[in-house]
C-alpha cells in the first residue's frame, strides 16, 4: 500500500510541533509514527479532522517483555473511508506507569478497544468512561497477555 | 419435598415496584437468539428497551495468549475456531499476515484457489445468517432451505481440505494440497443450483409482508455514527459507505476481478439484509470467475525453509527431507517486524496484528474481529426499540461469539 499519503499527514502535523512526534517507520508497506503518550490525542483528533483518518480500525496493546524498558506498547490503527488509507500510530510506556489519555472521545469505538487491552494487557485508559473487565471474569488476577502471566494461570480457575 | 414458595416469585411489593419503574431482564446467555453465549443487560419501560448493555467473555480461550506459544504454522488451526463459520477468512487473514513479514510470493494458482474457496465460505457464513436470522424473527422454513445450500459448500470444503468446520486450509506460503480431481465440476454444479435457491429466499424471506414489517425502519444507524462505531462489512454498507476491502485495499488479487459493491441507504435492519443477500449474487459471480482462471501451476510459494515439501520430493531428495524435519520441528524463523492485514471477512474486516521477533512463535498476534466492533453498536442501535426487535437486531449484525470472545 501507497505511504505517502500517511508520510504527508505525519510531517505536517510535527510540523506544527515537533513534540508531537517521536519517530516514524515506513516499512512493509505500512507507515508507522511513535508518538509520546501525552500527544495521542491530539495526533489522532489532528488525523480524523484534517487528514480524512476517520475510523479507528483497531486499537491492541502489546507486552515486550517485563526486561523491556519500554515494556508496552499501544498501536492505533486508524483507517480512511475516504481514501482508503491507513497509518498506526504507537504509543510506548514504562512499566512504572502503563497509563495513556482515553480516544473514546474521538470514536466510540474505542471503548470495547480499550476495555480489552486494559483487561488483557493491563495499560490504563485515563478518562474512559467504563474501565471494566470485558473478556475475563471480574475477579480475575492479574493481566493474561503479559509476558510474565503463565499460559496457564497461577493456579487453575473455578468459576464457583 | 418441599412444596415451592411462591412468595419469592410474585411478592406484592415486587409486583406494585414494577408497575410504575424500569425493569432488568438478562437475555442471555443461553438464549437462542443470541447466537451463542452472548448475555444482554436490559433496561426496559415496559416493552421498550431503555438501555442495552452487553456482556460478553463466556468463550474466552485466551487465544492471543496461545498464538504466543505456538510456532507459526501452529496458530493457523487456532484461526478455525473463532469466527467458526468463516474459518477459511480466518486462515487467509492469518497467513497473508506471516506472508506479508516473510514477503512471500504466493503462485497465480493458490492466489485464485484461495479466492474460490473464501467466497464458497462467504456463500456458506451468510447462509447461516440468513438462516438464523429468518428463524429469530420466527421464520422456520428458510433455516432449512439455507442450510441445505450450506451443506453443499461444506462438503466441497470437506473435499478439498478434510475439515468441514475446521479446514485449516491455507497455509504460510500457499495451500495444504491441491483441488481434488472433480472438485471444478462440482462447484460448477453448486453454482447451477443456486440461482434458484436464491429465487427461493427471494421468495420466502425478501417478498414476505411480515419480514419487511419486522425489519424495516429499526436498528437505525447513520452513516457517521457507523464511522465513528468502526462498523465494516455489510454493517457499513448498508448505512450507506460504499468501503469493500476486495475493492479498496484489495488482497489475493481481487483487484482483477469483475463484481458489484452492494450499497443500501436504509441504515436499517433491511438495509443489511439487502447487503447481504445482493453480496450472495456478486460472490457466486467471484467463484464463476476464479473457476474459468483456474489453470494448472503450483501452488505452494518457493521458499524450501518455510513451505513444506511435497512427499514425493522428500522420498527423493534429501535436502528436502532435512527441509521438513526442520520446518516441523523447530519452526521457521520470520524477520522482526509488525504488520496489521486487513481482509474482508463475510461479517467485515478481519485484522490480524502481527508482530515478530524474530523468532519462530509470534510475539503478539492480536485479531480485530467484526463482531466484536459491530456488537459494541448494538447499545446505539436497540435503545428505544421494542425488546423484540432486539432479537431483530442482533441478527442483522451477524455476530459470531467465537470470534468477539476469541
Amino acid at each position: 500500500m501507497n505511504t505517502d499519503f500517511a508520510r504527508q499527514a505525519i510531517e505536517k502535523i510535527s510540523a506544527e510541533n515537533e513534540t508531537r512526534v517521536t519517530s516514524v517507520k515506513d516499512a512493509l508497506g505500512e507507515f508507522t509514527a511513535t508518538v509520546p503518550a501525552n500527544s495521542v490525542v491530539e495526533v489522532c483528533q489532528k488525523l480524523r479532522d484534517e487528514h480524512g483518518f476517520d475510523m479507528l480500525a483497531d486499537l491492541c496493546g502489546s507486552d515486550r517483555g517485563p526486561e523491556e524498558d519500554p515494556r508496552f506498547e499501544v498501536n492505533y490503527h486508524l483507517f480512511s473511508t475516504q481514501h482508503y488509507n491507513r497509518i498506526r500510530i504507537k504509543v510506548e510506556l514504562s512499566e512504572d506507569s502503563p497509563k495513556v489519555d482515553t480516544v473514546t472521545t474521538l470514536w466510540k469505538t474505542a471503548n470495547w478497544h480499550e476495555r480489552e487491552t486494559y483487561d488483557l494487557v493491563g495499560i490504563v485508559f485515563e478518562g474512559h468512561p467504563d474501565l471494566r473487565r470485558i473478556l475475563l471474569p471480574s475477579d480475575f488476577d492479574g493481566h493474561a497477555l503479559r509476558k510474565d502471566y503463565p499460559l496457564r494461570g497461577y493456579e487453575p480457575y473455578s468459576l464457583t | 419435598m418441599e412444596p415451592v414458595s411462591t412468595d419469592v416469585i410474585a411478592s406484592p411489593e415486587m409486583m406494585d415496584e414494577s408497575l410504575d419503574s424500569q425493569m432488568t431482564i438478562s437475555m442471555g446467555p443461553q438464549h437462542p437468539s443470541t447466537h451463542g453465549v452472548l448475555r444482554l443487560e436490559l433496561v426496559l419501560d415496559g416493552e421498550m428497551v431503555v438501555t442495552a448493555k452487553p456482556d460478553i467473555g463466556y468463550l474466552h480461550t485466551g487465544m492471543e495468549k496461545l498464538f504466543e506459544y505456538k510456532k507459526y504454522q501452529q496458530g493457523i488451526v487456532i484461526t478455525d475456531r473463532m469466527d467458526y463459520l468463516n474459518p477459511l477468512g480466518n486462515n487467509l487473514a492469518y497467513v497473508m499476515a506471516a506472508e506479508k513479514l516473510l514477503q512471500l510470493e504466493i503462485p497465480p494458482r493458490a492466489q485464485i484457489i484461495r479466492v474460490l474457496m473464501c467466497e464458497l465460505q462467504r456463500i456458506a457464513s451468510h447462509m447461516v445468517w440468513l438462516g438464523t436470522h429468518a428463524l429469530d424473527i420466527g421464520a422456520m422454513s428458510p433455516f432449512f432451505f439455507c442450510f441445505r445450500q450450506r451443506e453443499k459448500i461444506l462438503n466441497l470444503i470437506e473435499a478439498a481440505s478434510g475439515g468441514r468446520m475446521t479446514p485449516s486450509y491455507f497455509r504460510i506460503g500457499g495451500l495444504m494440497m491441491d483441488l481434488p480431481a472433480g472438485f471444478e465440476r462440482r462447484v460448477k454444479q453448486f453454482l447451477e443450483d443456486f440461482p434458484a435457491a436464491m429465487d427461493t429466499f427471494e421468495t420466502l424471506v425478501s417478498g414476505n409482508t411480515i419480514w419487511q414489517s419486522r425489519t424495516r425502519e429499526i436498528g437505525y444507524i447513520n452513516k457517521e455514527d457507523a464511522i465513528q462505531w468502526g462498523l465494516t462489512g455489510p454493517c457499513l454498507r448498508g448505512s450507506g459507505v460504499e468501503l469493500d476491502l476486495r475493492r479498496h485495499n484489495p488482497y489475493t488479487g481481487y483487484e482483477t476481478y469483475d463484481f458489484e459493491i452492494p450499497v443500501e441507504h436504509g441504515c436499517d435492519v433491511w438495509a443489511r439484509f439487502r447487503v447481504r443477500m445482493r453480496e450472495l449474487y456478486e460472490s457466486a459471480k467471484i467463484v464463476t470467475q476464479a473457476l474459468e482462471r483456474l489453470k494448472p501451476g503450483p501452488i505452494k510459494a518457493d521458499a524450501p525453509k518455510v513451505v513444506l515439501p511435497d512427499r514425493d520430493d522428500m522420498r527423493k531428495h534429501m535436502d528436502s527431507l532435512i527441509h521438513h524435519f526442520l520446518i516441523v520441528a523447530e519452526g521457521f524463523n520470520v524477520p522482526p517486524g509488525e504488520v496489521y492485514m486487513p481482509i474482508e471477512a463475510s461479517k467485515g474486516e478481519l485484522g490480524v496484528y502481527m508482530k515478530s521477533n524474530g523468532g519462530p512463535k509470534p510475539e503478539r498476534v492480536h485479531f480485530r474481529g467484526p463482531s466484536f466492533v459491530n456488537l459494541s453498536a448494538l447499545p446505539d442501535m436497540s435503545e428505544g426499540e421494542m425488546i423484540a426487535d432486539v432479537v431483530a437486531i442482533i441478527g442483522s449484525l451477524d455476530i459470531v461469539l467465537g470470534e468477539i470472545d476469541r
